[in-house]
């Protein structure tokens, strides 16, 4: 019964939606409340029936019933109970059913808490969010239909991709989808500003909230990608610049951009066009990536068995697009700038310089992804480029854009004076050039290495500058300096929110460049018994042992680590066995450290247990890339809080 | 003030494009079949070849890490050498595709392999289980 329910629950949703859309359009053209209060209707049972979907899909996997082909293809018998649940969004139909329910769950809370404070923009806003619900309900009853039956029933399933068996498929792809799904809210706006022509600040200050936490979500999914890359696919790294990663990656890179040039808007009147243009630009890759990995278009790790939903994806991202280039035509006269950029030397053109570096970003990692498609289109010649390409061009962007994050909180607007450039970046420049003289005596010779550390010194400092300031104001007024610095941090909790997050990227900055300029490795096979060294570490091979295990046969290789801060640590890296699969997968074991971590994956190995090939690594700062992660969480939490500075 | 913003544009863009310019050129990598590469071999290019692996041409010695095999693609064949221990979707009889250059001694020195991974339905059989279990006992009573 589930498949019939579950499609039939899909076909009504999505008559639903499409019905809410039309009705809070026509509502908010002839102006008649009743039809926009119907379309809220709607966009509750939206709610309701895929929130019925998704229990539905889970108890069909929790039941193993079989005669759902979805649940047929990725989970089997063996497949234990936790992953029987993270399985629903495992493989393509059921990852759209979950990034539809948060899209309703998202359209669910714009109508709580906009249905009055957005009275002008708010049923167009909503009419676009059911539209975009309408297509990814589309997608859900034809091209990708999760509820399909399959017949004869099979006694087993297929099982699930054995490296989805992470704790990291909770959190990744729900991150991630949060993020992609979050920008849809201020898109929705973007779009209700134009066909209303209240292009002012209104929809910018409204979103500013929900630009955050999609910002947020989208960083954090990036960042649990990295960590499952780097502990479960075994080649030691956290990021490949694949073509899915890069499809994240672009839409935050526009998504951070827009972040930052709204504040040039609230403040100064300006870019009014140019915000509009980023948060489409930005809507519009999130479904570029979803296209780029549903489609197959582009090899990737990442991607699904193929089929027409690429075409579908590529249909919608056209309409959106030309829609959102004809309204942006069509109120071309209204979108002028009131302010005019005074100078150079200016928070205004610091923030622009900032937009321009990220956009260039977002280009490179564009034209690096679909490099290969344009080449074989137009010369016919199969071609790629890799990693060296990416790293590349875009290091010199970013290096450009960790000195703006230095500069641009602190630079004055309009016309920095050469008394407030040397007021605020005197001593950060000194320091930033004592770090660099520091780090060159220490013996580190890569010059990438040496700039990109002296640039964080450089940040941390303006940092350190401003907050010592504000707290130093605050003391003279008689406050005691813990609560100095707490108000301080509290009462402007957007603009210190923003320095937290700054030193979150400051720290993954450091961990990216540690890990690329000091990690070191080797390959070597060893006979029971044996040792071998690297970077201060005796790695001694103690042996094999196999064992079965729910769903696959293990074998396990015993490592005693001598020396560093793994001393006395025994590793055990295996390679798991799944019936399902044509060869085996590697399980790596590490110990991290807050400087290194040591990591071991094994290769080959001969089958009387005598003798193993093992791959080692000895990756240095990659544990300040997490960290930093946790840093960013604090600046989010802090900057996304209620202001409070009406309260000072 | 605009013509100074416009030039500064300029600039960045210019350098942008040299960038990608650059980038580009230094590294492409071409994707060729044995029979492609067969015809005209350029050493010191960067290639990313792709063919199956000819059955009885895998050789791997785990003392030395050199791993040796054939790649063909039904018309040609390339000796392929690479220093590491086979990854785990590589075997004898299956797609792979390695990235590396032509060596002008007459073969191709991979610097990396990436195994292909069938998408394809393969139902779970008992003969590679006994497989396993038979891996399972000869591994019985290795010390741990």
């Amino acid at each position: 019964m589930i498949p019939e329910i579950g499609g039939g629950a899909l076909v009504v949703a999505l008559a639903l939606a499409v019905l809410g859309a039309v009705a809070a359009a026509t509502g908010a053209r002839t102006g008649r409340p009743a039809l926009v209060e119907s379309a809220q209707h709607a966009a509750l049972a939206v709610y309701a029936l895929l929130t019925g979907c998704l229990a539905l899909l889970v108890y069909a996997f929790l039941r193993f019933d079989f005669s759902v082909r979805y649940v047929a293809m990725n989970t089997n018998l063996g497949t234990p109970f936790y992953y029987r649940i993270t399985a629903v969004w495992g493989a393509l139909e059921g990852s759209i059913v979950l990034w539809a329910w948060m899209l309703a769950t998202y359209t669910l809370i714009v109508v709580v808490r906009h249905r009055r404070n957005a009275r002008e923009l708010y049923p167009w806003v909503l009419s676009v969010m059911l539209g975009v619900l309408a297509f990814f309900l589309l997608v859900m009853t034809v091209p990708a239909p999760v509820f399909q039956r399959l017949t004869p029933v099979p006694a087993d399933g297929r099982g699930l991709n054995p490296l989805l068996e992470d704790s990291g498929m909770i959190t990744h792809p729900v991150a991630l989808y949060l993020g992609f799904t979050g920008f849809t809210v201020p898109f929705a706006f973007a779009m209700a500003a134009l066909v209303t022509g209240r292009v002012n600040d209104f929809w910018i200050t409204a979103t500013r909230r929900w630009t955050i936490t999609a910002w947020y979500f989208l960083s954090l999914g990036l960042l649990i990608g990295g960590w499952w890359s780097y502990h479960v696919l075994g080649w030691g790294g956290y990021w490949a610049w694949d073509p899915v990663e890069n499809a994240a990656f672009m839409p935050w890179l526009t998504g951070t951009a827009f972040l930052h040039s709204v504040m040039i808007q609230e403040r100064r009147r300006m870019l009014r066009l140019w915000n509009l243009a980023l948060v489409i630009l930005t809507f519009a890759l999130t479904l570029f990536g979803t296209f780029l990995t549903r489609s197959g278009i582009i090899a990737s790790v990442h991607a699904f068995t193929q089929g027409s939903i690429g075409v579908f994806f590529l249909v919608f991202l056209s309409v959106v697009v030309l829609i959102a280039l004809g309204l942006l035509a069509w109120r071309w006269d209204v979108l002028g700038a009131q302010g005019e950029l005074d100078s150079v030397v200016s928070r205004e053109s610091a923030f622009l310089l900032n937009n321009v570096l990220l956009v260039a970003a977002t280009f490179t990692v564009f034209f690096g992804t679909i490099f290969p498609l344009v080449s074989e289109a137009v010369r016919g010649v199969k071609v790629s480029v890799g990693m060296p390409f990416f790293n590349q061009v875009n290091v010199p962007l970013f290096l450009g854009l960790i000195f703006l994050m230095g500069v641009g909180p602190l630079i004055a607007w309009r016309r920095a004076s050469l008394d407030n450039l040397k007021r605020n970046f005197l001593w950060p420049a000194v320091i930033g050039a004592v770090a660099a003289g520091v780090v060159w005596a220490l013996g580190v010779r890569s010059a990438l290495a040496v700039l990109s550390l002296a640039l964080a010194a450089f940040v941390a400092a303006t940092i350190t500058v401003d907050v010592v300031r504000g707290t130093r104001a605050r003391r003279r007024l008689g406050e005691a300096l813990p609560g100095a610095l707490g108000r301080l941090l509290l009462r402007h909790n957007r603009r210190y929110g923003g320095f937290v997050v700054h030193l979150g990227i400051l720290v993954i900055a450091l961990g990216v460049t540690g890990s690329q300029a000091w990690s070191v490795q080797t390959e070597t096979t060893l006979q029971r018994g044996e040792h071998t060294e690297l970077a201060g570490y005796r790695v001694r091979f103690d042996g094999l042992a196999a064992s079965e295990e729910s769903n696959h046969f293990k074998v396990t290789a015993t490592f005693t680590v001598d020396g560093g801060h793994a001393n006395g640590t025994v590793l055990l890296p295996a390679k798991k066995f799944y019936p399902q699969e044509q060869s085996p997968i590697a399980y790596v074991d590490y110990r991290l450290g807050l400087f290194e971590d040591l990591y071991v994956v094994l290769g080959d190995f001969a089958r009387d247990g005598s003798q193993a090939t093992v791959k080692l690594q000895v990756n240095r700062l990659v544990s300040w890339i997490w960290i930093g992660g946790l840093v960013l969480t604090l600046g989010a939490a802090l900057a996304v809080a209620p202001e409070r500075r009406r309260l000072v | 003030m605009k013509p100074k913003f416009l030039v500064g544009g300029l600039v960045i863009a210019a350098a942008l494009a040299y960038m990608i310019y650059a980038g580009v050129s230094q590294s492409v990598v071409y994707f060729v079949t044995p029979s492609e590469l067969g015809a005209a071999p350029v050493a010191g290019k960067a290639y990313r070849l792709g063919g199956m692996v000819l059955p009885g041409s895998l050789k791997w010695e785990p003392r030395t890490l050199d791993l040796t095999f054939t790649l063909s693609d039904g018309k040609s064949t390339i000796p392929v050498r690479h220093r590491g221990a086979p990854p785990d979707l590589f075997g004898e009889g299956r797609g792979a595709v390695v990235e590396g250059a032509w060596n002008a001694a007459g073969y191709f020195k991979a610097s990396h392999i990436m195994a292909k991974h069938s998408e394809e339905y393969t139902a779970p059989h008992d003969t590679s289980a006994a497989g396993y279990k038979d891996l399972l006992r000869t591994l019985e009573g290795a010390p741990r």
